[in-house]
């Protein structure tokens, strides 16, 4: 990912080279789904994991419920984040 | 049990600091990531001189180069829980951290470049 950004902060070359990439590349489109996916997935775990730190959905109802809402927003995550790459 | 072999290698002084640094870099990479998510979802047909005029900006380089550090940050603390959690013998868990600092180190060198070496 990073390796994209450079290339596509150099020049207008570059920056079309990793529009088409993203475009027309599998392997990118693969690999740049994955890894929003996860990010994401990470992203609501941790703010999960920050409102536990403020002391919320910390009995077994209420976490389980705050467990269950973050692999639904994950699962929703891979949907989503597939549609916009694909 | 955290032996002085796996305090030296960890990331602050002590577990609290560590905890306080994992939620503060947390935050500014949570922020920073849907700013940059944000920014492509709704700039969906940008050409090059949009996005390169966004990063001539000093805040967003500034900003970029904050989430960089932070990713140093977060990422050594994460990993470290993690390599003290799974890999008990010393010899192969300095060796794992050894690996990550390095990749770490040059994600964060070649970062700045792209960020400066404009």
């Amino acid at each position: 990912m990073l390796f994209a950004f450079d290339l596509s902060l150099e020049s207008q070359q570059g920056f079309d080279a990793v529009v088409d990439m993203f475009e027309n590349s599998f392997f990118a489109k693969l690999i740049t789904w994955g890894l929003v996916s996860c990010l994401l997935y990470h992203l609501f775990a941790g703010v999960k994991h920050l409102i536990m730190d403020c002391g919320y959905c910390e009995e077994l109802e209420s976490g389980t419920l705050a467990a269950k809402v973050t692999l639904g927003a994950g699962v929703a995550a891979v949907i989503l984040s597939g549609v916009w790459v694909w | 049990m955290v032996t002085n072999v796996t305090t030296i290698t960890s990331f602050g002084r002590s577990g609290l600091y560590d905890w306080m640094i994992q939620r503060a870099t947390a935050v500014v990479l949570l922020v920073y990531t849907l700013f940059i998510l944000g920014y492509v979802f709704f700039n969906p047909d940008m050409d090059y001189l949009q996005w390169r005029a966004l990063f001539d900006q000093t805040w967003v380089r500034v900003f970029s180069l904050l989430a960089l550090l932070s990713v140093g940050a977060h990422a050594w603390i994460g990993l470290w829980s993690v390599s003290t959690d799974y890999i008990k013998p010393t010899g192969p868990r300095f060796l794992f951290q050894v690996i990550c600092g390095t990749a770490m180190f040059a994600f964060l060198v070649w970062g700045v470049q792209v960020l400066w070496g404009l």
